[in-house]
């Protein structure tokens, strides 16, 4: 079976061009052609981008919303732009519902830690899927031991879709919050978030999106969706790392106490009484990372100057091909194969554990994920301890997919 | 290729398919619990002493290649060992799997089929995976019943 040219390319993007963007992909990785499969746990940089944090640091580098200088003032002007980037790139509302944090980690810790730690009690109930990944159940799980919270699990299919039934069934009078993925890191499965979030303001309960993996790879619109809470990190969307974005409609972010104190957070500091500053700063003390949230607006720049629909095109093609592709060997299981997916395929290859496989990819310059994606409930729920998952962004093409089977093929042939 | 042979080598391949001295053993009087969360591995490493004197000892769980060979190959290397023994054995394997140490031809010789994991020095996130077993049988001659977690 070799069908080593792929039937579609319906784009009409430049990929080469677009592979021109980042350095690391000219790079060789053990002296090949590096096939960069690993998008999900963090995209590459183009150009545009490194550039853009060299020059904060180069040029316009001072600490923001304190000097009345110059190069304070136009580093301050630069960073809220990025906010203003953001908010455009999402439509939320206003500048206001936009928070920098370190990433979406970040983001939903401060959601548990502020507006959790003021409005749940003992036994209200927080609905979770069971593909969350890690950064959606721990911070939960704290709230839960200190609160006695508790954390109400929607299962999935066996081709790792939402049982949408028990969704609808799980609210209580109890329910005080869902918390769920819009696309999983594990599985790629998109979830139908407009309905879910439908759904949950029918009971009158809010939602928090993690958005992680969506941002990327769809236009997203916090309005449309009416998410109450949208998370999702800045690296993953061929940003810089240490920065994330926690969205938050500005009447519930109003009533939000702060997270950490500090600088930049307050209205006025005496030993007898502070008061906070206004949204979102409450939500931003101390000194930020000025470079990388600039960075973060090129990298909207960068994503936005292509057009969107044709990326995911382009994604959608190399998923469709590399399923194809996969499920034509023999030994391969692929774990979700949900209708809506992203550009991710997670599979185990009969009798070879992934590590290994990762291992012998490597070899062959082929870079994906091995082990559990922060997403152990999902590995337990198709009992396995892991599996390999590959990954595709902007950049990959079907060469990528091409290397990726030639890869399966040498850890065949070594185990085989 | 080459490079793959060498760490993938034919033992470490037939022992990570077929791991020898693999179940049970009812009469163990010393066990440990192994862990690696990175990868999901998970080890149980049992030993029979009597005297002093490493009587017999059976490992169950699921890894990789790398790490279930390297646990096969461990219980086969200790059967007959003094604890003693059998923890300056750990020191010698951990030393030529990490390259901490410079491992003399003498010490070489000592750990016999153990060598064929000398390449797993050159990939760092592998070591946890090779020495899974031998830091889970450590901790069950050490301190019976203990989870060990390596990450």
């Amino acid at each position: 079976m070799n069908t080593e040219s792929p039937i579609i390319r319906p784009t009409g993007l430049d990929i080469a061009r677009i592979r021109a963007d980042f350095p690391i992909l000219s790079l060789p990785s053990n002296g090949k052609r590096l096939t960069f499969l690993d998008t999900a746990a963090s995209a590459q940089k183009p150009r545009q981008v490194i550039d853009a944090e060299s020059h904060v640091y180069e040029a316009e580098y001072a600490n923001i919303h304190r000097g009345v200088y110059d190069l304070s003032q136009r580093a301050t002007v630069a960073y809220d732009k990025a906010r203003t980037k953001v908010r455009k790139f999402i439509n939320a509302a206003s500048d206001r519902e936009i928070v920098f944090v370190r990433n979406a980690t970040e983001g939903v810790n401060l959601v548990a830690q502020t507006w959790g730690r003021r409005n749940l009690r003992q036994g209200d109930q927080i609905i979770l899927s069971e593909m969350e990944h890690h950064a959606n159940i721990v911070p939960w799980q704290m709230l839960r031991e200190e609160t006695g919270l508790e954390l109400v699990v929607i299962p999935i299919t066996d081709s790792g879709e939402l049982v949408w039934e028990a969704y609808e069934k799980a609210f209580t009078s109890k329910t005080r919050l869902v918390a769920m993925t819009q696309v999983s890191n594990a599985l790629g499965t998109i979830t139908p978030m407009a309905e879910i979030i439908k759904v949950a303001h029918s009971h009158g309960v809010p939602v928090l999106v993690d958005g992680c993996q969506a941002v990327p790879h769809m236009p997203v619109d916090v309005q449309a969706l009416d998410a109450d809470f949208y998370v999702f990190s800045s690296h993953k969307l061929y940003g810089p790392t240490g920065v994330g974005v926690l969205y938050t409609k500005a009447k519930i972010l109003e009533a939000m106490p702060p997270y950490q104190g500090g600088g930049d957070m307050i209205s006025s500091v005496t030993w007898a009484k502070t008061t906070y500053a206004d949204i979102p700063q409450r939500f931003e003390a101390g000194t930020p990372n000025i470079a990388g949230t600039i960075a973060l607006g090129a990298a909207i720049d960068y994503i936005e100057s292509f057009d969107r629909q044709a990326l995911m095109a382009h994604e959608h093609a190399l998923l469709e091909y590399a399923t194809e592709r996969l499920q034509a060997l023999n030994s391969i299981t692929i774990y979700g194969t949900a209708a809506e997916k992203a550009a991710v395929i997670s599979f185990a290859i009969k009798g070879v554990h992934p590590h290994d496989v990762g291992t012998i990819l490597d070899f062959e310059g082929i870079a994906v994920r091995a082990g559990h994606h922060c997403a152990q409930p999902v590995m337990d729920r198709f009992g396995v301890p892991a599996t390999t998952r590959a990954s595709f962004g902007i950049y990959n093409d079907f060469d990528d997919v091409d290397a990726l089977i030639r890869g399966i093929g040498k850890v065949q042939e070594i185990f085989g | 290729m080459n490079d793959l042979r060498e760490l993938y080598q034919e033992v470490i391949l037939d022992h990570g398919r077929k791991p020898r001295n693999f179940g049970a053993l009812p009469d163990a009087n010393r066990e440990a619990h192994g862990h690696n969360p990175l990868c999901g591995d998970k080890l149980d490493v049992r030993l029979l002493v009597k005297d002093g004197i490493v009587e017999d000892v059976k490992f169950e769980g699921a890894g990789c290649a790398i790490s279930v060979a390297s646990a096969s190959l461990m219980t086969e290397a200790l059967k007959g060992r003094t604890e003693a023994e059998a923890n300056a054995l750990f020191e010698k394997f951990h030393a030529l799997i990490t390259g901490e140490a410079d491992v003399t031809l003498d010490q070489l010789e000592e750990l016999d089929k153990l060598a064929v994991f000398s390449g797993v020095r050159d990939y760092p996130l592998r070591v946890k995976c090779a020495t899974l077993g031998w830091h889970t049988m450590h901790a069950a001659l050490e301190n019976n019943g203990e989870t060990v977690v390596t990450e």
